[in-house]
């Protein structure tokens, strides 16, 4: 249908490698997007009684900092990698569905775009100043987000956008549930796939069980902000702690959807590069299936402050404690897997280290919290928000970094500068230490999060400034990288086959792959195909030209069509516009029956 | 029956035996969408009981607001669509795509997945009439109408006032939702119907649309009869 260059042969891919790096530089825009709001927090917080941004404006800064980051820049930069990777170490030609793939990707797309464009929206709803963006917090305590107290569209782009962005997690989810169990190689047993497609389909589960959960959520909200409906309104009787349950009962399992991808390409790269087989990979996949289990039954964490009685705080204290576990289990085994190890310093391997320590100062301050106790001290404080980054940002960040300085020869055919990349991790390391350690201590003297300033006599001044140092050192190292990708376009060395040595399938074809992937599919004898051990030899690498024609299926214009129904359909709800919904849901039927009748096989 | 020994070719993924789930990638898929479905139902149903039980005041009785005998047919009416999507799904594994056969009088598949369409179509119908009747007489799902029949049963006492209005946004977005399924289900059955079945694409080798939409079909089937028993029964 298409030629294999252009901007229609993009607009129309349904090719998973495309469509993971389609993937990354969205997700890695909207990253950069998220990092400058970080930026303009932390100018406010600099000094005390700071007057770069006002209240309101900084209440959309950390609300929109904050959805960004989880939505738009931490998930989908690990569905770049699940696009680009699992594929290629199954032994697959693509996904189990192409253009559903497609579909789940511009809907991202669009779903992002829709909920940044409430930042130059103000003046379509002549509300006075040009960015109405969503003030309520990430998490959007009701009744708080209710017309009566949310009376402009702020919260309504926060809410149509999670549900936009939901679509495109649940469309991926049963896609690659679906890939990983179907489309393996013939030999390839679950207890051989590699650690990272393990944890990809541990992620995948918790997405389509945790996403319908945030969708009735915001279904009740959108009633009553939209149709008069009384599932938040205390006054009519409901219980006011119904959206907190409904949240993190969503919320705590998107945790583990954020960390295990992390956890999974930490499992990949410290192997390769310690020139050893991960130390227990049966432990080390039955923690991760653990973790998905036990992440279900630790919500109410979240809630201790609001008083659920000593039974409940017990108990979910006890399995907080208890999810501890299986996650250093896995941070052990980590460690094994380095001992004894022909350990090579590279870029990912630094970013993997430093995702272990990083991940287990995060995971003991979160232990903190879960003693009920101390976790009335630390609610609301920037304790918690030193918490969160140890483990995002040390955690989900340097383990996504260790993956793109580790696959991006195979994504792209080209090694990036491993110069620049040492240089980018230590500033990146420093300015995120600087940033958010002193955070546990601000915490703990008293300030609480969410407050757009602070007095000079809380005596947290030269803490908070130490803080915004560290953060401009991140911004530092975030550009280092930009140059990186940048000159390694023309400059960077070209990547063989296998540039690491890696165990795993993805690095027995050519980089970047073909576009049918493999010439030949492999048969797959043991769980380290690539590599000799006690009773296998490597596996012969595919022929360089497939034997037979391979048929590979060209583009559609349909997913993307479809797709663009949704944002259209929100937009009709936000604007009270009665022809919008019908345009929108015209247009969606329109992709949706084109796609059904189109020929296509795979 | 014959099917069981027929039951090849295009029913399993093309791949050699060690490959994958044994269990084609559509029908894979859609055991994966409705897993997702039980924990959007599982919420709703979750939220509604936290809502009734943890509310200021006992909850309205059912039948003085809804009209219950509609609903229990409708209940009926779906009840038999499942069994008629089974008879379809026995004709096509038998390999009997006809639409009706008078000696000996038997139906295929043709005639038992129209069936399946018209008697989804018509609980979409009656469930719109009941919408409809509703409204009608000032239930809504923010509450009762002022100076409506609803409003003079809340003024009376019949129905509490103070759980009137959580108690029609839960009515309104539970059975809405189920709605939209059965809709769903009732479009895609259709396209199925038309581009598959009338067309003579199904054979006893291949009749993966007919198992996959059955499997959906029996999920909603069954929701509904949770739903029907909470929101209308208890």
């Amino acid at each position: 249908m298409t030629g294999s260059r252009g901007l229609r042969s993009w607009l129309t891919t349904t090719d998973h490698k495309r469509i993971g790096l389609l993937y990354f530089y969205t997700a890695f825009a909207f990253f950069l997007v998220g990092g400058l709001e970080a930026l303009l927090i932390r100018a406010q917080l600099a000094r005390p009684n700071g007057t770069v941004v006002g209240a309101e404006t900084y209440n959309q800064l950390f609300t929109m900092h904050g959805t960004t980051m989880v939505f738009l820049a931490l998930m989908p930069l690990s569905a770049a990698f699940f696009n680009y990777i699992v594929p290629l170490q199954i032994g697959a030609r693509d996904v189990a569905f192409p253009r559903l793939n497609a579909f789940s990707y511009w809907v991202f797309l669009l779903g992002g775009l829709f909920l940044n464009a409430s930042w130059i929206a103000g003046p379509v709803f002549r509300a006075g100043v040009l960015n109405v963006a969503p003030d309520a917090g990430w998490f959007g305590y009701a009744n708080l987000t209710e017309r009566q107290y949310s009376p402009g569209p702020n919260v309504d782009f926060w809410m149509l956008g999670l549900q936009i962005l939901g679509v495109s997690s649940l469309a991926a989810g049963f896609n690659f549930i679906v890939t990983i169990l179907n489309l393996r190689a013939p030999g390839m047993k679950m207890m051989r796939l590699p650690t990272f497609t393990w944890m990809t389909l541990v992620t995948q589960f918790l997405v389509i069980t945790a996403f319908p959960v945030i969708t009735v959520a915001l279904v009740f909200l959108m009633f009553d902000r939209f149709f008069g409906a009384h599932f938040y309104v205390p006054q009519a009787g409901a219980t006011p702690l119904l959206w907190q349950h409904l949240f993190w009962l969503f919320g705590h399992p998107e945790v583990y959807i954020l960390i295990l991808p992390a956890m999974g390409i930490v499992s990949e790269v410290l192997p390769t590069f310690s020139r050893k087989p991960l130390f227990g990979y049966t432990v080390v996949v039955y923690s991760g299936v653990l973790i998905g289990f036990m992440g279900w039954g630790v919500w109410s964490h979240h809630m201790f402050s609001v008083g659920l009685g000593p039974i409940a705080d017990s108990v979910f204290s006890a399995t907080t404690m208890l999810i501890a576990v299986p996650t250093g289990v896995k941070i052990f085994n980590w460690i094994a897997t380095l001992w004894g190890g022909t350990i090579r310093g590279t870029t990912a391997l630094h970013f993997a280290v430093g995702f272990i320590a990083m991940f287990i100062i995060g995971g003991l301050s979160g232990v903190t919290h879960a003693s009920p106790p101390a976790d009335l001290q630390q609610t609301d404080t920037y304790y918690v928000v030193a918490h969160i980054h140890y483990v995002l940002f040390g955690g989900t960040i340097f383990g996504l970094f260790a993956g793109i300085y580790y696959w991006w020869p195979k994504m792209t055919g080209r090694l990036l500068s491993e110069a620049l990349g040492k240089l980018h991790f230590w500033l990146t390391f420093i300015g995120m230490n600087l940033a958010f350690f002193p955070m546990h201590l601000i915490g703990l003297l008293g300030m609480p999060r969410r407050i757009y300033t602070y007095a000079p006599d809380l005596g947290v001044s030269s803490l908070n400034l130490v803080s915004t140092i560290g953060a401009l050192l991140i911004g530092v190292a975030t550009l280092v990288f930009v140059v990186n990708l940048w000159r390694t376009r023309s400059h960077g060395a070209p990547a063989p086959n296998d540039p690491w040595g890696g165990a795993t399938l993805e690095w027995a074809i050519p980089s970047p792959p073909p576009p049918y992937n493999f010439s030949v599919i492999p048969t797959v004898a043991s769980r380290l195909p690539r590599w000799k051990t006690e009773h296998h030899d490597p596996m012969p690498d595919p022929p360089a030209a497939p034997p037979a024609p391979v048929h590979v299926p060209g583009g559609s214009w349909w997913p993307p069509v479809a797709a663009l129904g949704l944002p259209v359909l929100a937009l009709a709800l936000l604007t009270h516009h009665l022809w919008l919904a019908f345009l929108g849901v015209a247009i969606m039927l329109y992709g949706i029956y084109r796609w059904a009748f189109e020929p296509f096989e795979i | 029956m014959a099917h069981a020994t027929a039951t090849v070719d295009m029913m399993h993924p093309p791949a050699p035996a060690e490959r994958g789930l044994d269990v084609y990638n559509n029908k894979l898929g859609m055991w994966v969408f409705l897993a997702s479905e039980v924990m959007f139902f599982t919420a709703l149903i979750g939220s509604y009981i936290i809502l009734r039980f943890g509310a200021p005041g006992p909850w309205a009785p059912p039948a003085k607001v809804l009209n219950v005998p509609v609903t229990a047919f409708n209940t009926f009416l779906l009840i038999c669509s499942s069994v008629t999507m089974v008879k379809a799904y026995a004709a096509v594994a038998d390999g009997e795509t006809h639409f009706l056969r008078f000696r000996p009088f038997s139906g295929g598949l043709k005639f038992w997945m129209l069936a399946t369409i018209i008697g989804g179509a018509m609980f979409v119908g009656v469930q719109a009439y009941e919408y409809t009747h509703l409204v009608h007489h000032g239930f809504l799902p923010s509450g009762a109408r002022e100076g409506s029949e609803v409003a003079e049963l809340v003024a009376s006492g019949v129905v509490p006032a103070a759980t009137i209005g959580l108690y029609g946004s839960t009515f309104y977005t539970m059975t809405g939702f189920h709605g939209f399924h059965v809709t769903c289900g009732v479009i895609s059955m259709t396209y199925l119907y038309v581009t598959k079945a009338l067309r003579g694409k199904y054979s006893r080798h291949d009749y993966r649309g007919v198992e996959v939409i059955g499997l959906y079909w029996h999920f909603v089937d069954l929701v509904w009869i949770i739903l029907f028993t909470i929101v209308y029964l208890i």
